[in-house]
């Protein structure tokens, strides 16, 4: 293999490509996590999505329409998350399994009579300068438009987190329900936003596998990315910089994998995939041991109920 | 007007009764679904839930695949009772079913008496140590259980790909992912000439009946129970909490493992990649589906297996993906939880003029 330049550079564009579903899904269910709220629905989520945009592609033909169709499903369906688990009170974690199990179902039943069908082309921009700039012309350029997005989200993220009024609301209902409920925010309302806003991102995130990355629809084929998305907050350690970071270094394995043969390495292609968990476990023992560290970003509300006595 | 009340103490007919109902909107919502599909609702319906279990063979089929749910349900009991979300019970039974086949591969040409209990043995303890990762890093590290035993759930299926390509494929198998078929002496015996059935199902009732004598009859059953009824509550009472949680996960995981081990030597009879159609993760909706209670667990893992086999005959006469066994198994806790409202609270009835006359 030549490791030349120009190799290096496609290299990484195909990096960020496959980290975009990774930042999507995550920064959407880091807003969700910091209110407060555990959803370990993100893999239904993206598959209902994935099959929702590819669906509405076939049938109206129309990318942008497929697009936003999929973000709707993703509020649709987490909407019975958030209506379970913030109006009946019910557990975030059995709910949330739930919700996968439920999706995975039901995405296979609504695909049934997609299978096979070929996808479209989605519109790639600034594809001339793409071939003509060695090296930081498949990094920067020729991507489709949700990779650009996918790229700006978590900076967004991390604006509306520090700097903004509602970000602070997200961050008091997450750490302290019961003192911001006292001060007249109501806790149910800002979470049922937060999770349909983390369905929206999961929606999308299935879209771009079903629409950009992979056009096709094959039954379960987010294949764990949804889990890996999970993982991936908690590594940031529930920051939307380092999830960035985490998503980029998650999509490095998977296109590391592919590259494996390649290169003539004798590590088992297992290995790399078990990485991302391993990972995760290692984050996750660092930052537990020191409660301080933990306390930083961590919603101390994570995954509790929140009842107000009316 | 209607005045949402807290209740003081859960009614015990509503607490055993909310499952039936919950099964009940399953079945209606099942057939909704099946309408919007194009399907006659009853027809599905009755190829869903009636059809696989109209012959004896089906029935076998059927005790088969609760057989395993209602292993790990059990075990999942334990942890979910005292507070612990185990929610890697795939990983503990994954790892179990590695420990117990890398046994039963050892004696792949041997045969006696030894082998079977050997390898079951080999199973629980696989499991066991699996599921006591994220015990011992929840007590020692203060890190989140949930997290740390669903992320060892895909360690645990990746490590088992590697096995059955790599290092314990079968060397005449032409390169399939699998291993070598175990001896006859690993194999569970079978219940009945030409049904699938085996010993394993004794395994289950054993753990039903052991658990059910721990859970009501012993201190630790007593330890667990208040734990999870409240924290505060267990720590005054100068309960060691450590120890509890260690113990609550081994016993889950030994169940697994077990349930691991009773795949590979019943029905399957080697290592491949798909060893459990995600029994670890369904198992907790029997859990819930049981009350974790040992007698309502067998009842639900019986239910639960339903929506197995039912998928798949659906599969057969309606071409139905056989995921479409995931929408029941995701709405039965769906309804379950939602019906769980109405054991907290109380919603009345209120007459305005009353309700004016206090203002």
């Amino acid at each position: 293999m030549i490791l030349d330049i120009s190799f290096i550079g496609i290299l990484i564009g195909s990096i960020m490509a496959s980290s975009v579903p990774l930042i999507l899904a995550a920064s959407g269910e880091l807003i969700t996590e910091r209110s407060g709220v555990l959803n370990l629905g993100v893999e239904g989520m993206m598959i209902i999505g994935a099959i929702s945009g590819f669906a509405l592609m076939v049938i109206t033909d129309n990318l942008f329409l497929a697009i936003i169709g999929s973000m709707l499903s993703g509020v649709i369906i987490s909407l019975i998350f958030g209506f379970l688990t913030q109006s009946l009170l019910t557990n975030h974690v059995a709910t949330g399994l739930a919700l996968t199990i439920f999706g995975i179902g039901l995405s296979a039943m609504l695909g049934k009579n997609f299978v096979g069908i070929p996808g479209k082309d989605f519109p790639i921009l600034f594809e001339s300068l793409k071939e003509s700039i060695p090296f930081f012309g498949p990094i920067l350029f020729g991507h489709s438009i949700i990779l650009y997005f996918a790229f700006v989200l978590p900076f967004l993220t991390s604006y509306f987190l520090k700097k903004t009024k509602l970000g602070l609301i997200v961050r008091a209902v997450g750490d302290s329900p019961t003192s911001a409920s006292n001060q007249g925010i109501n806790v149910i309302l800002v979470r049922y936003c937060c999770i349909l806003y983390g369905g929206s991102m999961c929606g999308l995130a299935g879209a771009y596998l079903s629409l950009i990355y992979t056009p096709q629809w094959i039954e379960n084929m987010t294949a764990g990315r949804g889990w890996i998305a999970l993982a991936l907050v908690v590594f940031a350690t529930w920051s939307p910089i380092k999830v960035l970071i985490g998503a980029l270094i998650f999509g490095g394995i998977t296109i590391m994998q592919l590259h494996m043969q390649a290169v003539g390495l004798r590590i088992p292609v297992q290995f790399l995939s078990a990485l991302p968990y391993l990972m995760t476990i290692i984050v996750l023992v660092v930052i537990s041991r020191d409660s301080r560290k933990i306390k930083l970003n961590t919603p101390t509300s994570l995954a509790k109920i929140f009842y107000k006595e009316k | 007007m209607i005045k949402i009340e807290k209740r003081n103490d859960v009614p015990t007919t509503l607490y055993f009764l909310t499952p039936f109902i919950a099964i009940f909107l399953t079945i209606i919502g099942g057939g909704i679904i099946f309408y919007f599909l194009g399907f006659n609702p009853i027809e599905a319906l009755k190829f869903f839930f009636v059809t696989p279990i109209s012959n004896l063979y089906g029935f076998s089929e059927l005790l088969l695949k609760a057989t395993p749910l209602c292993l790990i349900a059990i075990g999942l009991s334990f942890c979910f009772k005292s507070n612990n979300w185990n929610i890697g019970a795939e990983g503990q039974l994954t790892f179990g079913a590695i420990v117990g086949g890398g046994v039963a591969l050892l004696f792949y040409d041997q045969e006696g008496f030894y082998i079977l209990p050997t390898i079951i043995i080999a199973g629980a303890l696989g499991g066991m140590f699996f599921a006591l990762i994220p015990a011992v890093l929840k007590t020692y590290f203060n890190t989140n259980e949930i997290l740390v035993s669903l992320m060892l759930v895909y360690v645990s299926k990746l490590l088992l790909d590697y096995l059955v390509v790599g290092p314990w494929s079968n060397p005449e198998g032409f390169n399939f992912p699998e291993t070598r078929q175990f001896s006859n002496s690993a194999r569970m015996p079978l219940l009945f000439e030409g049904l699938r059935i085996h010993a394993g199902i004794f395994l289950a009732l054993l753990a039903v009946m052991l658990s059910w004598f721990v859970l009501y009859k012993t201190y630790l059953g007593f330890q667990i129970k208040v734990s999870g009824l409240s924290l505060k509550t267990a720590k005054y009472a100068g309960f060691k909490g450590k120890t509890m949680i260690l113990v609550v996960f081994m016993i889950s995981g030994a169940c697994a493992g077990l349930a691991g081990v009773g795949e590979i030597t019943g029905p399957i009879g080697q290592l491949h990649r798909m060893i459990s159609p995600d029994y670890g993760f369904t198992a907790i909706i029997v859990a819930f589906l049981g009350r974790l209670n040992p007698f309502g667990i067998i009842f639900a893992s019986l239910i639960v297996a339903l929506t197995y086999l039912g998928a798949e005959t659906a599969q057969i006469f309606l071409q139905i993906p056989k995921y479409t066994g995931q929408v029941f198994q995701g709405m039965i806790l769906f309804f379950l939880l939602a019906s769980d409202y109405l054991l907290f609270f109380k919603i009345k009835i209120l007459s305005l003029k009353k309700n004016d006359l206090r203002h």
